[in-house]
């Protein structure tokens, strides 16, 4: 048994294969799904979504926010911006960390501004870790 | 002088020659975008349709009957249009007819009382209403070609705040959907409050669900996107109907020069010929004089 998992995107599907576990952070914490996972719907955070294929490497990818969902052993996982770790470029995921903090110092006293630059800087250094491994 | 005529006409010949070259040229960069647009209307479709599967399994759950994009306005005091046309013409009727139905809706909507808000996709609906003076609240350039989600995105904050806020109680969204290559209508559509997608008693999924963070919230993240989404969608739609059109109006522009050129130099033949005609009739005419003498 293994479950059947699908990383979509709006505007494609990034992957689409079988799993032994998916491990993802929702916005309360990390949770992984094997098969005979009760039925489950989630918020994701921004965090790395690994899937543990059942055959070759896994499959890992940053995912700022977006949802999951989890039925009859099939994983699907929507977000509207992903990205696969293989598609990340190491020099320019760090340059784009580097631009983030400095527009964080930039940001007044706004506190929407500056929970949007905190988002910013925390995506960046996801993609940042994800990429150098 | 009868040579004078036949110039003029290798000139046209030339010139209708070179037209048609272009025109076909645009008729196969169309079709080649056609299928292009097509594919990626495919790819978006997972997307859409697994967010509208989560919504519905929410919504079984109870979750955001209360949501203010579900809010259904008492009184329609004011209605926003999208409108999404191209940014490029020479695609026959293809922007005249979404515009024509976006006004028609619209002067309705005001002649019934209720207040107007356009949003404005691609160069041909912002000049065309900028040139009748309305009164345009967002327009968005150089996105209908090849729309991105981040375009859709884009356009759907402003009109989810606008909604939200009660700025807005109704949103349209006029676009022509793309039914085959043969084949496209402009609709109306009603694009928010967001119709109830629950469909309760349903029955088929209403296993117990774990949910993380509440539904509710979940609920309040995901109608956003599922809007973008959605708009995003007929932004796709919309851009296979515009290269579909632009194919067909090059393909008979194509067409008529071609029947042009075939006109053009049969008259051009007979030019030459009616020149060659009377030259050896001059010298035929010259000579016999000469043996006469």
């Amino acid at each position: 048994m293994t479950l059947h998992v699908e990383l979509v995107a709006p505007e494609k599907i990034l992957h689409s294969g079988e799993a032994d576990m998916v491990i993802a952070r929702t916005t309360d914490g990390e949770i992984a799904f094997m098969t005979g996972h009760a039925p489950f719907i989630g918020s994701l955070g921004i965090g790395a979504v690994t899937i543990r294929a059942s055959e070759g490497d896994d499959v890992v990818a940053a995912v700022h926010a977006g949802f999951v969902e989890v039925t009859d052993d099939r994983v699907t996982i929507l977000s509207d911006v992903a990205e696969l770790v293989d598609d990340i470029d190491a020099s320019r995921a760090q340059r784009a960390l580097e631009r983030a903090e400095e527009a964080r110092g930039g940001v007044g006293d706004d506190e929407e501004a500056q929970q949007q630059a905190d988002a910013a800087v925390r995506r960046a250094r996801l993609r940042v870790e994800l990429a150098e491994g | 002088m009868a040579g004078g005529q036949e110039k003029a006409l290798k000139r046209r010949v030339k010139s209708v020659q070179s037209t048609k070259k272009i025109t076909r040229a645009m008729e196969l960069i169309a079709a080649t975008k056609v299928v292009k647009a097509q594919q990626r209307a495919m790819a978006a479709r997972p997307y859409a349709e697994q967010i509208t599967e989560v919504i519905q399994h929410l919504s079984a759950a109870g979750a955001g009957k209360e949501h203010p994009l579900l809010r259904q306005a008492d009184s329609v005091d004011k209605v926003a249009f999208i409108v999404i046309t191209s940014d490029r013409g020479l695609a026959g009727a293809y922007n005249t007819s979404v515009i024509r139905a976006a006004e028609r809706d619209l002067q309705g909507e005001m002649s019934e009382g209720a207040d107007y808000s356009l949003v404005l996709i691609g160069k041909k609906a912002a000049s065309y209403f900028t040139f009748r003076n309305y009164r345009i609240d967002a327009s968005f350039t150089d996105m209908s070609d090849t729309p991105t989600y981040e375009d859709a995105r884009q356009v759907a904050e402003g009109i989810i705040d606008a909604f939200v806020d009660g700025d807005v109680d109704q949103v349209r969204l006029v676009y022509t959907r793309f039914l085959s290559a043969a084949s496209q209508r402009v609709v109306v559509r009603r694009f928010m409050p967001l119709q109830a997608v629950a469909d309760e008693g349903e029955g088929e999924h209403t296993a117990d669900y774990e949910y993380e963070p509440s539904p509710g919230e979940i609920f309040d993240r995901l109608l956003p996107r599922y809007v973008e989404a959605r708009l995003f969608a007929a932004m796709l739609d919309a851009a296979a109907s515009e290269h579909a059109a632009r194919q067909r109006a090059m393909k008979s522009a194509t067409d008529n020069a071609e029947e042009l050129e075939t006109e053009l130099s049969r008259a051009l033949n007979r030019a030459r010929q009616g020149t060659i005609t009377s030259e050896i009739m001059e010298i035929a005419g010259g000579a016999e004089a000469m043996s006469n003498s």
